[in-house]
């Protein structure tokens, strides 16, 4: 980790995923507010690439970057009225000052703790092991998952299918 | 200046404040979801760089449970998503300060 090359990489995947975080709060257009979120996932999934983590990286890109996004452009397309208004209500000063306690009180806990550190070398691929322990060690929270999936979608198909016509 | 564990849980200190802000500020629906969005990242984060640098059995246990985060939060925001759709159906609006059939 003592690479200059990584140390670059997370300071300008860090300002790349906090100012797309603080461009979502302020633009005013909805689809803009996609495009920053898009810019704040991106960045993520850089910083999972500077952690070592490929497989979560990947995954970070395919769901959320090329899923949820597109969820929400969907959504804001479906509400045509709700394209523009991206305001605060008026709760945004008491709102402001919890948030700033909140991530006060994270950093300090984070700077604070004496952390184990185990300073290895980072992981070398970690598919195949994730593969492992999905379906060994954690099969019953993968095959749940797999239900709450289901679950999930049959549930959105049923909640934005038009109503069916009476028959009399 | 190496990098250590620390600034990574800034970064997700950070983003969670920011998405934490978008839940209790925002009026548009859509944009308190980006603010769920944004939470769900941070606490990934948090997850994987924890399990990078910190001294564990099985480090890679962390890895997976962000695999099943993520699909938790598709599973949140598609359902969420069609909630939203459905209530401009009813409502017109989705302000969620407009959105107050509960309140006497």
């Amino acid at each position: 980790m003592d690479d200059a090359g990584v140390i670059i990489a997370f300071y300008v995947l860090a300002a790349m995923t906090i100012g797309s975080a603080v461009a979502v709060v302020v633009v005013r257009n909805m689809i803009h507010a996609v495009v920053a979120l898009i810019g704040t996932f991106a960045g993520v999934a850089g910083l999972y690439v500077t952690l070592s983590a490929d497989f979560i990286a990947i995954t970070q890109i395919l769901i959320y970057i090329g899923a949820i996004s597109i969820l929400f452009l969907f959504a804001i397309v479906l509400t045509p009225q709700s394209g523009r208004g991206n305001q605060e209500g008026f709760l945004r000063i008491p709102a402001a000052a919890l948030c700033a306690l909140v991530t006060g009180v994270l950093a300090y806990v984070a700077l604070d703790t004496d952390w184990n550190i185990a300073g290895g070398p980072g992981f070398q691929e970690t598919a195949t092991e994730i593969g492992t322990l999905l379906l060994d060690k954690y099969v019953l929270p993968f095959e749940i998952a797999s239900a709450l999936l289901l679950v999930a979608v049959v549930g959105s198909i049923v909640l934005v299918s038009p109503e069916p016509a009476e028959e009399d | 200046m190496a990098i250590h564990l620390e600034h990574y849980l800034i970064v997700g200190a950070i983003l969670f404040g920011i998405g934490l802000y978008l839940v209790l500020a925002k009026r548009n629906f859509i944009g308190v979801l980006m603010g769920i969005e944004m939470m769900f990242n941070a606490v990934n984060l948090t997850f994987i760089s924890f399990s990078r640098f910190v001294e564990s059995p099985s480090p890679l246990s962390g890895h997976v449970f962000v695999v099943f985060t993520i699909t938790v939060s598709a599973a949140e925001a598609a359902t969420a998503l069609a909630l939203a759709v459905m209530v401009y159906r009813t409502r017109d609006t989705i302000d969620v300060d407009q959105i107050d059939l509960l309140k006497w």
